[in-house]
């Protein structure tokens, strides 16, 4: 009896609790979602989840590695755009290989996070004033390419973007399929990897990780340098799902991504928390979008009170749990 | 600031005919007088001033009227980065004051003596007091999540940013709401001893807030809170009140710039208005001197802040630069601003004229 009743204290406690809500959660959203309208029990509204959010779940990888460090990355939303405006013109202006401007993109969004991640490291500034100036340079580089959306009408970029890999029940987009190659990528770093035990480390107490000997200021450049490569990726990711450029791509993505982030279970202090969290949290917020899209009589917004709502509760709900899973 | 902290710093300033170079506000002051120099090499009539139909016309009118929202804004989250805290929720609750004010007064077409008028939905004053009382509001549920929940303040505004929007599109049905009510023009377009209306309303929320912060000790708590607030706690400062109360404040401000807004663009674009403001308030307030960790603040610099921005979006439309480069132009201040900022900065330059000297 008394066993039962520490176990029943004890299961909030542990570090899987809010991670399991939201799997919770996601599970009720798709049962009350099949309830409501047949069609919504099908696979392939599932993988539709997963296709129309691909970018921003590996945005939302990126953005949990900074998370659990302990900063924000608020650029990722421009640098995603930005992503998507270079690929657009190397291809259709410079007409270089797809391979070649994929490439190109990914090393710069790299290299513009890990730039970002040095300003914060050896100059001690804020990671949220520092990935603020990105973003507006991110934004600003992307209308000095061009104002207007550029088409892309690249054979390459085409094809993958009209490619379906067929699944039993329907069918997935390559992107997709990507996406979750770098959650796995992103799970394993986390949890196999000495990055992502420093990581973790540093995101729990910089100082303490810093007297252990781990190497703080290369773990949190390259954490930065991550979330770059990520947001590029998920640049890429866009321009095969839109097939254009632009500088008003993915507006707010960094909102989106952080509140996957927080959903999924992550702690925002850093130190806690899952990258596996950022798919509950990406499928949560799909979710409700879909749900609102089923309903058809319920406005967009509300996918943003719902949003709100949620990440008040799940905020409150670690707050309470946070000192004594701690 | 109490007297007996200002005494060692006076006699300082004696001794030291330099110690203007290092007043807080020498860096915010310098940036604005090279940005107006610059105006004044390359814009023909930047200075010049006129007086048209009793109203004061001319480039610098225009940046100050214009700035009005931003420094409004700026000042509320000045108290708020004092306290260690940030509010990015500013935007949504300009959208949302400006909405709740624009759907009230609305204006519908009435024949008055033969003459098409507009009138008010409801009297204006009570349009007003709800728009301010629904930013009143909104800076209640940010302070009751950050003193009261003790939130990351990050978060706790993160929360009201993502949804307040989505209210306010809620109250317009989603539709810009259009305002044909002239009196609440006043507001933002009118003039009164001719210098735009609005100027004067910045200058009164600013001395107030001067006035309570330099001449009470709230002053003195805000940066005891941003401090150390666990110290201040202990010392007897009540800190949760303090900072709640900086969260109200903070949205109040913006429910004015909202207000503002409204009124000057004649319609309430839920979805647009004040879009990125809480980032150029915060950029405002460190451009100002204000550090982001909490402590020390200074209100006239986070004024000059919101004038520097202001004049740096003038300047660049003026010389015929495409308005995008001004996120370019912005972010790098910013990360001068930073590195200015940054004591390793400091250090690293002391160190390379040390090595030169010896």
């Amino acid at each position: 009896m008394t066993r039962t009743l520490t176990m029943f204290r004890a299961w909030p406690a542990s570090p899987y609790f809010t991670s399991l809500v939201t799997v919770a959660l996601l599970l009720a959203l798709l049962v009350a979602g099949s309830l409501a309208y047949p069609a919504f029990f099908a696979r392939q509204v599932f993988f539709n989840l997963l296709i129309d959010n691909a970018f921003l779940l590996v945005v939302a990888v990126g953005m949990g590695f900074v998370i659990l460090s302990g900063g924000i990355d608020l650029s990722v939303g421009s640098v995603l755009a930005l992503a998507t405006m270079i690929a657009a013109w190397l291809l259709e202006v410079a007409h270089w290989p797809a391979w070649a401007v994929i490439v190109t993109v990914l090393v710069l969004g790299a290299a513009f996070g890990a730039a970002m991640g040095a300003m914060i490291h050896f100059f001690k500034l804020q990671a949220f004033i520092v990935t603020l100036a990105g973003m507006f340079l991110a934004r600003g580089l992307c209308y000095l390419i061009s104002i207007a959306s550029i088409t892309i009408d690249n054979p390459t970029f085409v094809a993958i973007s009209r490619a379906q890999l067929p699944l039993p029940g329907g069918f997935i987009s390559p992107g997709a399929l990507i996406a979750l190659a770098v959650l796995g990528a992103g799970i394993w770093l986390a949890h196999c990897t000495a990055f992502g035990r420093a990581v973790y480390a540093i995101g729990g107490n910089e100082q303490s990780a810093s007297m252990m000997g781990l190497p703080v200021a290369r773990t949190r450049v390259l954490v930065y340098a991550l979330s770059g490569f990520c947001a590029a990726l998920g640049g890429v990711l866009f321009a095969f799902y839109m097939l254009s450029g632009y500088g008003l791509h993915a507006q707010g993505t960094e909102l989106d991504a952080i509140a996957a982030v927080v959903i999924g279970g992550t702690l925002l202090a850093g130190g806690y928390g899952y990258i596996a969290g950022a798919l509950s949290g990406v499928l949560v917020l799909g979710a409700i979008q879909t749900l609102i899209a089923f309903d058809g009589t319920l406005s967009s917004w509300w996918t943003k009170i719902v949003i709100g709502a949620l990440l008040f509760v799940f905020c409150v709900v670690q707050r309470v749990l946070a000192p004594r899973g701690k | 600031m109490p007297l007996d902290l200002a005494a060692p710093i006076e006699h300082a300033e004696r001794r030291d005919p330099w110690a203007w170079l290092r007043h807080p506000l020498f860096r915010p002051v310098a940036a604005l007088a090279i940005l107006l120099l610059v105006d004044l090499a390359l814009i023909p009539g930047f200075f010049h001033l006129e007086v048209k139909d009793g109203h004061l016309y001319g480039s610098l009118v225009d940046i100050l009227n214009r700035a009005a929202p931003l420094m409004l804004a700026a000042l509320g989250m000045t108290l708020v980065i004092a306290t260690r805290g940030i509010d990015i929720s500013v935007g949504a609750v300009v959208a949302l004051s400006g909405t709740v004010a624009a759907v009230l007064i609305g204006g519908t077409m009435v024949i008055e003596n033969g003459v098409p008028t507009y009138v008010s939905r409801i009297p204006m004053g009570y349009a007003l007091a709800a728009s301010i009382g629904a930013a009143l509001l909104c800076g209640a549920w940010n302070g009751v999540l950050v003193a009261g929940l003790k939130l990351q303040p990050i978060v706790a505004t993160l929360i009201l940013m993502v949804a307040g929007r989505g209210l306010a599109q809620l109250f317009t049905d989603g539709q810009i709401v259009t305002v044909y009510y002239k009196p609440f023009f006043y507001l933002g377009s009118g003039y009164l001893f001719g210098l735009p209306f609005a100027l004067y309303v910045v200058a009164f929320v600013a001395g107030l807030t001067a006035l309570l912060v330099k001449k009470t000790a709230l002053g003195l708590f805000i940066q005891a809170v941003g401090i150390n607030p666990t110290a201040a706690r202990l010392a007897g400062v009540r800190t949760a009140t303090l900072v709640f109360s900086v969260y109200v404040f903070c949205s109040a401000c913006a429910g004015v710039a909202g207000l503002m807004i409204c009124s000057n663009i004649k319609s309430a674009d839920a979805n647009n208005a004040g879009l990125l403001l809480e980032l150029d308030a915060i950029l405002a307030v460190t451009l100002g001197g204000t550090q982001l960790v909490g402590g020390t603040f200074s209100l006239a610099g986070s004024l000059i802040g919101a004038l520097i921005i202001q004049t740096l979006t003038y300047t660049i439309y003026s010389l015929g630069v495409p308005p995008e480069v001004n996120m370019v132009v912005k972010s790098i201040v910013v990360f001068l601003v930073c590195l200015a900022q940054s004591e390793q900065v400091h250090a690293l330059f002391a160190r390379r004229a040390k090595g030169s000297t010896a």
